[in-house]
């Protein structure tokens, strides 16, 4: 009976085929047609490209020291899963918390990255805190160590100079077109941000294969496709780090800018603003304490004012004004003039002169000696009224490219970022002043370094290499070599390599006047506190006296101290700039300085007399009191804002008598509310702090 | 075919002895490639009886033995004894209710020290064998609809106690009994109404049901039109196809929806609208939950578990990655992948060829079944080697195609391959009961 159906044997096997080939057509549509999508959906899933962060490059100074090294410390990480079993107590006492904020911890980590996967629980941890967790780290299972490289500076020295790495922010990711992520470190001021390519060395990726949980557990293709990484090249610089830091001994406690260059080949010996920090404190675990606590001085100790403070030079510049008229022809070394105290050609009887009579301006080297005010403006008038330019405007033009060639007016180009080119004011701005009608005694003052003449401490010291070489100079610098220099690294090394003759058609009968000149004020002249035994030095003191507005009041302050110097007279080996803000004579600060500079760099040591001048000098407090005031005005500004945008009461308390909160239950840092953009101060230099509004030169 | 050896060896059907051993170290080759831990040793492990694969090895043996037993048994036993193995089969089943232990949803596993025990995988030998019996009875006359009944009733009773279990996947194994009724003389119609009834309700999952109820109108009104001459004549078949129509609107009204908020759990809906790509309508949406959140609900749902699976299958392509390089089934993207979604490892390790190859192996095992059961002189033989190759295809096409995304996720294992000693155990004893019957194939009476 049954045997009669044996036909439907057939049918069965019918269904059976079409249903396996409905199968085996999904099949192909999934592996064949729509396979490379599911590859890539697969690698998605099971490929992470972690990437492999190389060592920074290490910086060297001149004697082949590190001033910027890398070391390791260590971050606590936690697998919030593999916690079990750990006196939370004790832990907290160890790490210095609270269970409190041990929980919370805990609780972010498993939110941040689940409870398989480790996440950082206390970052950077400190020496003493990481010895103690080492000792008991089998009490507490789910803890590990995690290295960190850190950048460190062993001489405590150079922080302006040096820089410092931050995590790179959202403009350094765009600016990058994306090759910095979330999380790099990227050099943000000095060598760091200048030198990032050479430090930063090359990436590597390496593919790990990730599991469902996103552990990685292994390499992908056993590593075929990754790419190691290749660590950043140090550079060798020109820096000697012991008169760095005998440098910026001596600028403690000061506001200002100190260079010193070697004029043979442009390498810049040392360089301090003032006020400084150690750069140490921001790195490690005080770091972004210490970072907004600098940020927000209104002293400014993040400011590089070596090349971004602009000072009137004042005295110091008279040396280059003796210059330009010699090789001008308008006068000859010979040149005297009659100086009766003031200067009376243009009417009005300014600038005034210290000395009067006596010949004290009978000839350029004698001028520069008793640094004769008339005899200067009268010196600038030549050159600007200069018969061979149909106009003083064209006169004047020309002088200006005079103080460009000299650096003034221009940015060097050093390899710092944020240099400020000074101010050499152009014929424009006259004649908008003064409706098109001016002659040379309307800016006279510039002859003396003043008017609008503005100058960097490294134009400066500079100029004085220029003067040193009789009219070259090399664009100051700092790095020396890279290591391994590349083709790249040459196109930029180059730039420093160049001898610039920018004054070298200045004959040397005019140089010598000059330079006998600058001799002749150590020995006998303003700058005799400069004198060093078996050293011929040249120099020129400076100092401003200089006004500002507190209050709505005008206030006097202090002068500015200047000092500018090349040494030895034959064969220079080293040229200084200092400016020290609101100190005093040019010779009672500046000088100083400098010869402990020369002495420390020519002799490596310092005589008797200058070790007790090295104590009085790092001693002084120069720091202008009425930063005081400023500091007071800025953190209740800020304070006020916090409590607009916040309605948070607890730092404008302070400022409020009805109040009167004792000052020490307060906060130190007054953090700014989010929409204030002020905290780019540390970045950009605020001219503010620059402000300084009247001044007269003494001498 | 008439030989007549009285050596045991003899008779056997060879070719299905080879395609099974094939069959099962292919599954312990996947076991392995899915389960292995870099840098343990292979052959101490597959020995210690602590990994998975050596766990599917041990099993294997015990099959192994298992199946020698089986081929030294007279085959009368098996006739002998069907119905007291399907009493047996229906106690077991009864005894889960008291003694299940709870595992992974399942209320179908009984614990017996270290092993579990899950009945309703047993109970499919036990129905083959009973059902085999009863068509096979002399007094049997199919063609009359009340052996039609009890013998659905012998199908479906273990089903019914299955689905009591909450092992709706395991229950649905049974219908496959059907392909069996259909060889031996069920009529056709039956089987076209089937296949009618799946497609309505199809239709009603992915269909808006205004809409296609409209559609049924118009068919009935048009075949009304087609068949008007005749409905003047006779007015019987207007009220057929009146019955019919309000039959399929019925069911695509209230029997689908009765049974969906009714009888079938969340977790199944909610894959057979996964399925069909749509969203689960009987299922309250939390209107606080934002597009973003619902997606990754969704994603975490059953639906992740085939969209990885789709994801290894497809990125296996024309070739394959290789045994242990096969990053999805390696690193657990695709959820039990040892045992109901073994089939990625292999459509990921080997790709298309391997599928492909693995394919043609059980379709060469089907069909070798088919023409086994073909040449059987018994009645009990061939329904009882029907019955195998039903239960094989139901497993083979269901476990497959949930991995490509053609079928609802129901977890039954692939037989011969998935991880699981029950499992392989219960298909080796079927296959080797068959073998026994067949090398007697010319007894006609048992």
């Amino acid at each position: 009976m049954s045997v009669f159906n044996q036909s439907r044997s057939r049918v069965i096997r019918i269904i059976f085929l079409v249903a396996f080939i409905f199968i085996i057509a999904q099949l192909f549509y999934l592996q064949i047609i729509d396979g490379r999508h599911r590859q890539l959906a697969a690698m998605d899933n099971a490929v992470f490209a972690k990437v492999d962060y190389p060592e920074r490059g290490i910086i060297f100074d001149r004697k082949g020291k590190a001033i910027l090294n890398n070391t390791i410390i260590y971050d606590l990480v936690v697998t919030p899963s593999e916690i079990k079993g750990i006196d939370t107590l004790e832990f907290c006492k160890l790490i210095g918390i609270d269970i409190e904020e041990f929980k919370q911890k805990v609780l972010d980590a498993r939110y941040k990255n689940g409870p398989v996967r480790p996440s950082v629980f206390k970052g950077l941890l400190t020496q003493d805190i990481q010895a103690r967790f080492e000792e008991n780290s089998w009490k507490y299972p789910g803890f590990n160590l995690v290295e960190r490289p850190l950048r460190t500076y062993p001489f405590n020295a150079a922080a302006h100079i040096l820089g410092y790495i931050r995590e790179a922010d959202a403009r350094d990711i765009e600016r990058s077109g994306n090759f910095y992520r979330q999380g790099d470190y990227i050099g943000k001021t000095g060598l760091e941000s200048y030198y990032e390519d050479v430090l930063m060395g090359q990436r590597g990726v390496q593919y790990m294969i990730k599991d469902n949980k996103n552990r990685l557990v292994g390499h992908y293709e056993n590593g075929d496709f990754d790419t190691a990484s290749i660590a950043g090249r140090g550079l060798k610089t020109f820096i000697d780090v012991e008169l760095q830091q005998l440098a910026e001994k001596l600028m403690t406690n000061k506001v200002g800018g100190l260079v010193a260059i070697d004029p043979k080949t442009g390498g810049i010996l040392a360089m301090v603003s003032g006020p400084n920090y150690d750069p140490n404190d921001l790195t490690g675990p005080d770091g972004s304490k210490n970072y907004s606590k600098l940020v927000l001085d209104v002293s400014g100790p993040m400011l590089n004012r070596a090349i971004g403070g602009r000072y009137e030079p004042g005295s110091t510049f008279k040396p280059l004004g003796a210059l330009v008229a010699l090789d001008e022809g308008v006068i000859t070394p010979s040149y005297g003039f009659p100086c009766g105290g003031r200067y009376t050609l243009c009417g009005h009887g300014k600038p005034a002169c210290t000395h009067s009579g006596g010949g004290h301006a009978a000839n350029v080297r004698l001028s520069i000696a008793n640094s004769c005010n008339s005899y200067y403006a009268h010196v600038y008038r030549l050159a600007v009224d200069n018969p061979k330019y149909k106009n003083v405007k064209a006169g004047f033009l020309k002088w200006a490219e005079y103080m460009h060639a000299f650096g003034l007016g221009v940015r060097l180009g050093v390899d710092l970022p944020s240099e400020s080119r000074g101010n050499i004011p152009d014929t424009a701005d006259y004649n908008r002043e003064n409706n098109n009608h001016w002659t040379s005694c309307t800016n006279l003052t510039l002859g003396i370094g003043q008017d609008k003449m503005l100058t960097t401490p490294l134009q400066m010291a500079n100029a004085m290499c220029v003067i040193a070489n009789k009219g070259y100079y090399y664009t100051p610098h700092f790095v020396d070599k890279i290591d391994g220099e590349t083709e790249d690294d040459s196109t930029l090394m180059n730039q420093f390599r160049v001898r610039h003759n920018v004054l070298t058609h200045i004959s040397d009968t005019a140089f010598s006047a000059v330079i006998e000149g600058m001799n002749d004020v150590v020995k006998f002249g303003t700058a005799r506190v400069a004198q060093i035994p078996g050293i011929d030095v040249c120099a020129k003191t400076g100092t401003a006296e200089n006004y500002t507005i507190l209050d709505g009041r005008r206030i006097k302050l202090p002068n500015n101290s200047m000092f500018v110097c090349f040494a030895p007279k034959e064969n220079p080996k080293i040229a200084i700039a200092v400016f020290v803000q609101n100190a005093g004579y040019g010779a009672t600060w500046a000088g100083p300085i400098s010869r402990l500079m020369i002495e420390k760099y020519l002799n490596d040591t310092l005589m008797k007399k200058s070790e007790a001048d090295l104590e009085r000098i790092s001693k002084a407090n120069l720091i202008p009191a009425y930063f005081k005031r400023l500091q007071y005005k800025e953190d209740s500004i800020r304070a006020f804002k916090w409590f607009k945008t916040t309605k948070d009461s607890v730092y404008i308390k302070k400022y409020l008598r009805a109040f009167n909160v004792p000052a020490k239950s307060i906060p130190a840092n007054i953090p700014l509310p989010k929409s204030n953009k002020v905290e780019t101060a540390a970045i950009l230099p605020v001219e503010k702090y620059f402000r300084k509004p009247i001044t007269q030169v003494l001498s | 075919m008439r030989e007549q050896n009285p050596a045991i060896s003899k008779g056997v059907d060879w070719s299905l002895i080879w395609i099974y051993l094939l069959l099962v170290a292919v599954g312990l080759t996947a076991i392995f490639a899915a389960t292995y831990q870099e840098g343990d040793s292979i052959i101490q492990s597959f020995i210690g009886f602590k990994t998975d694969y050596s766990k599917q090895l041990y099993f294997f043996i015990i099959g192994a033995v298992l199946a020698f037993f089986i081929l030294l048994t007279d085959s009368k036993f098996f006739s002998a004894t069907a119905n007291l193995w399907y009493t047996v089969g229906i106690f077991m089943l009864l005894l889960v209710f008291p003694f299940h232990s709870r595992i992974k949803g399942t209320e179908s596993i009984i614990r017996m020290g270290a092993f579990n025990f899950q009945p309703a995988e047993f109970c499919k030998i036990f129905v083959s064998l009973a059902l085999a019996k009863y068509l096979s009875r002399p007094e049997t006359e199919f063609s009359k609809i009340r052996s039609q009944m009890i013998a659905t009733a012998i199908a479906l009773f273990p089903a019914a106690l299955t689905i009591l279990q909450s092992e709706t996947g395991l229950a649905l194994v049974y219908f496959s009994f059907f392909i069996v009724m259909y060889r031996e003389g069920l009529p056709s119609v039956i089987l076209l109404i089937g296949f009618a009834v799946a497609a309505l309700i199809i239709a009603t999952i992915v269909m808006e049901p205004n809409t296609l109820a409209i559609i049924l109108t118009v068919i009935a009104a048009f075949i009304v039109y087609i068949f008007r001459r005749q409905i003047k004549r006779n007015r019987t078949i207007l009220i057929r196809i009146v019955f019919f129509w309000i039959i399929c609107v019925g069911i695509q009204r209230f029997a689908v929806p009765y049974i969906f908020e009714n009888i079938l759990q969340k977790h199944q809906i909610e894959r057979i609208y996964d399925l069909f790509g749509k969203s689960n309508p009987y299922i309250e949406k939390d209107p606080a939950l934002t597009k973003a959140e619902a997606k990754k609900q969704k994603e975490s749902g059953s639906s992740y578990n085939v969209r990885q699976s789709k994801i290894a299958i497809g990125s296996g392509r024309v070739l394959g990655k290789g045994i242990l390089k096969a990053t999805q089934t390696r690193y657990d993207f695709v959820p039990e992948q040892r045992t109901d979604f073994i089939f990625c490892t292999v459509g990921e390790g080997f790709g298309f060829v391997g599928s492909i190859i693995l394919l043609g192996l059980y379709l060469l095992l089907l069909f070798r079944i088919v023409t086994v059961a073909e040449r059987q002189r018994s009645t009990f033989s061939r329904c009882y080697a029907y019955g195998v190759a039903g239960v094989l295809f139901f497993h083979i096409a269901i476990n497959i195609g949930m991995t490509v995304g053609l079928a609802p996720v129901i977890g039954i294992p692939l037989p011969f391959i998935s991880y699981g000693g029950t499992s392989l155990l219960t298909f080796t004893i079927m296959l080797f009961i068959l073998i026994r019957l067949d090398a007697d194939r010319q007894m006609v009476l048992r």
